[in-house]
């Protein structure tokens, strides 16, 4: 007997389809990310939708979510590590109301992490998917803006000109200056934008047992990282690539291993240094 | 007019779909595993109920779909129609997805692979196995899997594996795969080396 049952959708606004979207473009995407699945690093065009939202805020990212998310998933959103802020309420309470998803703040409950900017500093597992907002998803656009052009030295993994850059910030510098949107070789094959993530996150994104999927909403582009899949930060023999360290610890839960922000706290000006990442540091304390 | 009842599609459209694709993301995120999709709907024909669950999720007007001849039946035609409105080919490079039983001659000829610029724009084919264990012992490694992984696809022509290293040779272009059998699947995308 075909299961015929009408579902109890009551809590659910039923303004609108299910994940807001409707079930065409959620085929679309979810093709779009297959693909990226089976090319990692390589930015998939898709036909990006207008979202109830401004682009910047993470419409790309909201869309993939929407493709991949389901009643028995449990969604956490951070922006620069932090559940609490506007744009990480906003989309979790858009997915509570849109598509009756249970949300949580704590890294290891979650099934989906839609992220602007950081990765969580608790290690994921296998089963979790982290979702990037990506504004720039294109690594070369500050080297060479024409797409035609960037679109062919991906096809003939033509990076050369990354490779410049780098060495012409040493030469400037002494050291490579890029401190956040460092890119990433992916599998050997594509760089790719990390988003604008630190630079102390890209170890993370190496070999991770957890699916990366970044999207670009006004630049309509899909990418991915499978997990257990090779991610090298772009370096020099002689300059290996380095993450950023703090002489202080958190101000509040003490760790010395996680990303730190630089607070000012009073009209003296005096500083405090506090973990990026909300959930990490309340559950140390 | 034909008076055979046409086999039910998914009975919650968005909600089944969404389900599907989940499984059908963690057999292309982990190639190798072996995935069940619980509730893939019987379908029409031999076609097993996963390949009828991944062109339900993933096929519609905008993909076309081309059948080899084994499973290139009416009732086939007018469930995949109805349910998904995807237009059946005859042509296999115009295929987004196909429908291949066995993998046998020249399995993945004439599909699309994609070009240089746009590897994204290369067909899926589904290949219909007796088994996903059981057969001929290989080694696959590649973006997905922790260090290596070892996979017995039962049922695949013997020029199977040799046309696939030709396939992997060609990344980033190349033909993406979903072995089904019963409501289980596995995913072989062209990132993948298969030692055999």
């Amino acid at each position: 007997m075909p299961d015929t049952t009408i579902r109890d959708t009551s809590s659910q606004d039923a303004a609108y389809n299910y994940a807001y979207l409707d079930e065409q473009t959620k085929r679309m995407i979810r093709r779009a990310i297959l693909k990226a699945v089976a090319v990692p690093g390589y930015q998939v065009p898709f036909g990006g939708r207008e979202m109830p939202l401004p682009y910047g805020w993470g419409t790309g990212g909201i869309q993939v979510t929407a493709a991949l998310i389901g009643r028995d998933d449990t969604l956490k959103v951070i922006d620069q590590g932090a559940d609490d802020t506007t744009n990480a309420v906003s989309i979790r309470r858009f997915f509570a109301r849109v598509a009756q998803v249970a949300t949580t703040t704590h890294t290891g409950e979650a099934t989906i992490i839609q992220t602007r900017h950081r990765v969580p500093e608790t290690p994921l597992t296998d089963g979790q998917i982290l979702v990037f907002q990506v504004p720039i998803p294109e690594p070369l656009r500050m080297l060479e803006p024409r797409e035609t052009e960037t679109r062919t030295l991906h096809a003939l993994s033509e990076y050369g000109v990354m490779q410049v850059s780098l060495y012409e910030s040493i030469a400037r510098h002494g050291r490579i200056a890029k401190t956040y949107n460092y890119p990433v070789m992916v599998n050997g094959r594509y760089i790719m934008s990390p988003s604008p993530i630190p630079k102390f996150d890209n170890p993370k994104l190496d070999r991770s047992p957890a699916l990366q999927l970044y999207g670009a909403g006004r630049e309509k582009r899909i990418y991915a990282v499978p997990p257990h899949t090779p991610v090298k930060s772009l370096d020099f023999d002689d300059h290996p690539f380095e993450i950023e360290t703090w002489t202080e610890c958190c101000a509040l839960c003490g760790s010395t291993e996680s990303f730190l922000d630089e607070m000012i706290v009073d009209d003296t000006g005096k500083r405090l240094f506090v973990c990026s990442d909300t959930d990490y540091c309340e559950s140390r304390r | 007019m034909s008076t055979t009842l046409l086999a039910p599609g998914l009975a919650d459209l968005s909600h089944d779909a969404q389900r599907l694709f989940r499984g059908v993301l963690d057999a292309f995120s982990h190639p190798g595993r072996i995935v069940e999709l619980r509730d893939a709907p019987a379908g029409p024909g031999t076609l097993s109920p996963a390949a009828v669950a991944f062109l339900l999720t993933f096929a519609d007007r905008e993909t076309p779909l081309w059948l080899e001849a084994g499973v290139d039946k009416q009732e086939v035609r007018d469930f995949l129609r109805f349910h998904a409105g995807t237009p059946i080919v005859q042509a296999r490079e115009a295929a987004t997805f196909a429908v291949i039983i066995g993998g046998g001659g020249e399995p993945f000829a004439g599909f699309a692979i994609g070009t240089d610029t746009y590897p994204d724009r290369a067909a899926t084919l589904v290949i219909e196995v007796p088994a996903l264990d059981g057969g001929r012992d290989t080694t696959w490694r590649g973006p997905g899997i922790d260090g290596a992984v070892r996979v017995a696809i039962d049922g695949l022509g013997e020029g199977f594996w040799p046309a696939w290293a030709a396939n992997h040779a060609l990344f980033p272009c190349g033909v993406d795969l979903v072995f089904a059998s019963g409501s289980r699947l596995i995913a072989l995308p062209r990132s993948v080396a298969v030692e055999a």
